[in-house]
């Protein structure tokens, strides 16, 4: 039996482009060479298309569709650069800038020089822009959340949930500007379901979610990602082979993640390739 | 999910109890669906969607959700806790934190605090209710915007009600008992309460017909006589209903939605309240016509009222063997579950509505794929509210040419309006497509006060004002687009220049803010830059060019990019108030 793959044909500003069907419009774009920001958006997970930072406009739409979610049809007409497009990822990535902390989402920055993106315009001396303010929730030596960098992207209750851990120990709770990632009565996580896969951290895109070790070294001062090295290996402690990335500083190991692309878990670990790697150093000395 | 982790704290007694008694219940539509249960899969009934009435079955024991209650509802329904909590934190009616009431408490009082009841002094309504030491919360709108300032009463161990449903006038249709009344002409007449009245008087005639004249006749006959969806869409319900026939091979459903919560709409509250069983008639006869055999009444949780009748009438039809396995005698399978909201506008989204009724949060879907061939729980759906339903009992009695002698070509038939304002006789009003808003609001008298007509709202907080100008508009689909105003719901509210309109746009722009589900960036964050924006006008007395050109910037983001309807409908009203220079303009910001 063969397989024949069914090819669509679209056009993306102007370009005539084919791919499989069942592609997305980010993944045609990416095959046609043309970038697109994304945030909720991830490899190893379903989208959830919250962000809207990847619109593009396809003729005949009224509105702007979620490049990451929506498959591409034939003889699709897109538009990934029109002003309509340009005008809503600049107000989605501002509008992120204007109430969250993006110092760590890092890929955003370079967004938002593109787009002309001004969080500040919506502060009024006397009447200034209302942010989301939290204290960072520190409880337990493995990581960190500090909602007040969360834009609610649903990656890492994804993850908790149906795309990776099946742990829900986290969802969204409340409702749209006062929505939040938590666990049920914000109960600390030792006493939740959380198993410490530490998934979450793994697709955070702003450092909402990160390893105590990162937390502490930047409030150190000691966070030093140009000097980090990355190595990958294989997990020891099971039969599984799962991918480890080691980020090192300073010959020390201060994080770990795991290629989304990988075939065995697309990025996923469980506790102790996550965090079961302190056996390999001797303890911080202060 | 065998192994879900509860934490420690147990539910009372009275907890316990609470929500054995709204889950125990058998339910007339039966979910199953095939679970890994380790070793195989076994058929087990999924009940999840039960999530929402046993909520609502704590809540109502103790005034708040405690954690033992939570995590007894979680074990008993197989729902992880902290989704259990986010679907809890999503609606207006459910408390999270212990209230501090005293043991005598029977009662949380909703007071509305949306433009109809803003202008009817409502304020001084809270202070009174305040000073003689009610509960009150500041609810959205509660339609029941035709007698503001309006209440309800949420109850602690005992039912929800609401003060005016137990006031003889409670009910104000002007037009009652006008032989040409298509759509109210049982409302007021026939006992709301009874089968045997309601058949009396035509009742379920149109039913029998369609039985005989089977379902692809019925759905020509809809699509034949041009009716479109009354909750502002205006989509064609003859596609929608041979959209959902076609699907074969899945369970399908058809749903009214009956969360109608657009500030100033209470048609469908009317409707349900004074003609259900035609409301039940109607959603059979659609089941009978997609060929869905399962109804679903999705109610908001604020019309204990309509409730009530509905519920009445469902167990009436059931027993007259109008529902159930061989209903009214067509060989077809067809009962109705009915489900309260919890105080969400949202849910009145159709894809957030199965959401919820799902058990999820009520946040809404990208569309396509669109709910015929992905509605609830991912089957085929027609979804339409009883206003569109109880329209399909006529055509199918009388046929469509009949029903297109009403209304224009494009509009044909008739519709329901809501008027509420400062007009003398608010209530609700059916007219014929056609006829012009000063037509539409002589009919519910002269303006109240001393000022004269400023402006009117068409279609609520989601539709747009338009000034005394439009007084000629016919009331069509085509006229008011063409005019760059909607009849939305049908919400005709009228304002005089006594008002001060800052307040009633500082207020829309709240509202939109407070009812944003969260879940996308242009509107979780666009309405609060918005309501920011109306807070500055009413702060500094005017609007300076910079704002101005940015609340332009965040209409355009939340119209273009939002994933739903209210993202691009949040700044429709506030956009049109400016326009007609409703709202100040004007002056310098400090800086910038």
């Amino acid at each position: 039996m063969t397989i024949t793959e069914v090819s669509v044909n679209l056009t993306i500003n102007g370009q005539a482009v084919s791919v499989p069907e069942g592609t997305s419009i980010h993944k045609a774009c990416e095959s046609a060479g043309i970038e697109t920001p994304t945030l909720c958006w991830a490899e190893n997970l379903t989208p959830v298309n919250a962000c809207r930072v990847c619109v593009v406009e396809v003729e005949g739409s009224r509105a702007l569709v979620p490049s990451c979610a929506r498959a591409v049809e034939d003889q699709m007409v897109v538009q990934t650069d029109s002003p309509r497009v340009r005008h809503s990822r600049k107000m989605v990535l501002e509008f992120l800038g204007s109430s969250v902390d993006l110092s760590q989402a890092t890929d955003l920055a370079e967004w938002m020089r593109h787009y002309g993106a001004d969080p500040d315009r919506y502060d009024q001396p006397d009447l200034p822009a209302e942010r989301i303010s939290e204290e960072p929730k520190i409880q337990d030596d493995l990581y960190i959340r500090d909602y007040d960098k969360c834009v609610l992207c649903y990656k890492c209750v994804e993850a908790c949930g149906d795309d990776a851990q099946h742990t829900f120990a986290i969802a969204v709770s409340g409702r749209g500007f006062d929505a939040r990632i938590s666990t049920e009565f914000d109960t600390v996580l030792p006493d939740s379901a959380c198993v410490y896969c530490g998934n979450c951290i793994g697709v955070c895109p702003t450092g909402a979610i990160q390893f105590k070790t990162e937390f502490d070294m930047r409030a150190a001062g000691e966070w030093r990602p140009d000097e980090q090295e990355v190595t990958t290996t294989v997990c020891s402690f099971c039969g599984v082979g799962c991918n480890l990335e080691l980020h090192t500083q300073d010959d020390r190991i201060v994080k770990v993640t795991s290629p989304a692309d990988h075939s065995v878990t697309h990025g996923h670990l469980c506790i102790k390739g996550r965090f079961g790697w302190q056996y390999v150093q001797p303890p911080t000395r202060r | 999910m065998a192994d879900l982790f509860i934490g420690d704290d147990k539910a009372d007694e009275i907890e316990i109890v609470a929500v054995a008694a709204a889950v125990g219940t058998p339910t007339a539509v039966v979910r199953e669906s095939e679970r890994l249960v380790y070793g195989g899969i076994h058929r087990r009934r999924d009940h999840r969607h039960l999530l929402l009435p046993a909520l609502h079955g704590l809540q109502n024991a103790k005034g708040w959700i405690s954690p033992g209650g939570l995590n007894h509802v979680c074990e008993v329904l197989q729902v992880p806790p902290a989704e259990a909590y986010g679907v809890a934190t999503f609606y207006e009616m459910f408390r999270l934190d212990e209230p501090e009431l005293g043991p005598e408490t029977t009662h949380v009082t909703h007071v509305c605090v949306d433009a109809a009841c803003q202008i009817a002094d409502n304020e001084d309504l809270i202070a009174e209710l305040e000073a003689r030491g009610a509960h009150v919360h500041r609810s959205p709108c509660l339609g029941q915007c035709e007698r503001a300032p309006a209440q309800f009463h949420q109850g602690i161990g005992r039912h929800d009600s609401v003060p005016a449903d137990t006031v003889e006038v409670a009910v104000r249709i002007p037009q009652q008992g006008d032989p040409s009344l298509r759509l109210l002409r049982n409302v007021g007449v026939v006992d709301p309460t009874s089968l045997d009245a309601y058949r009396a008087n035509g009742g379920y005639r149109a039913l029998g017909e369609a039985i005989r004249m089977g379902p692809v006749a019925v759905c020509a006959a809809v699509a034949d006589s041009g009716l479109s969806g009354r909750g502002g869409a205006a989509f064609p319900t003859g596609i929608k209903w041979r959209a959902v026939a076609a699907e074969q091979g899945r369970p399908k459903h058809v749903v009214a939605n009956c969360d109608e919560s657009e500030p100033g709409t209470f048609k469908d509250r009317v409707v349900m309240e004074q003609d259900p069983f035609a409301v039940i008639e109607s959603l059979t006869l659609a089941g009978f016509a997609t060929g869905a055999e399962n109804g679903w009444i999705y109610i908001r949780g604020e019309y204990p009222l309509a409730t009530a009748r509905l519920e009445n009438a469902v167990s009436q039809a059931r027993e007259a063997g109008l529902l159930g396995a061989d209903a009214a005698g067509s060989g077809h399978r067809f009962d109705i579950e009915i489900r309260r909201g919890a105080g969400a506008y949202i849910c009145g989204e159709e894809t957030a509505l199965f959401a919820s009724l799902e058990g999820f949060r009520g946040e809404p879907r990208s569309k396509p794929p669109f709910p015929t061939t992905h509605g609830l729980f991912r089957e085929p759906t027609a979804i339409n509210n009883p206003e569109t339903l109880i329209n399909a009992l006529d055509i199918v009695l009388n046929g469509p040419e009949a029903y297109r002698r009403r209304g224009t070509e494009r509009s044909p038939g008739t519709k329901l309006l809501c008027l509420s304002g400062r007009v003398s006789k608010p209530g609700l009003y059916e007219v014929e497509f056609g006829t012009t808003l000063g037509e539409v609001l002589e009919l519910a008298g002269p303006l109240t006060g001393s000022g004269t007509l400023a402006a009117v709202l068409m279609g609520g907080a989601a539709g747009s004002f338009v000034g005394p100008d439009a007084l000629d508009m016919p009331l069509t689909l085509e006229d008011t687009r063409e005019r760059g105003t909607t009849l939305g719901s049908g919400v005709v509210m009228a304002f005089t220049d006594e008002i001060d309109m800052t307040d009633v746009a500082v207020r829309i722009a709240e509202f939109f803010r407070n009812e944003s589900c969260g879940q996308c960036v242009p509107c979780r964050v666009g309405t609060v830059r918005q309501h920011e924006t109306m807070v500055q006008i009413q702060a500094k007395g005017s609007l300076s060019a910079q704002r101005r050109s940015l609340v332009d910037d965040i209409a355009e983001v939340m119209v273009d990019a939002s994933i739903c309807g209210l993202g691009h409908t949040a700044a429709s009203a506030i956009n049109s108030a400016m326009a007609l220079g409703l709202l100040p303009e004007g002056g310098h910001d400090d800086d910038h």
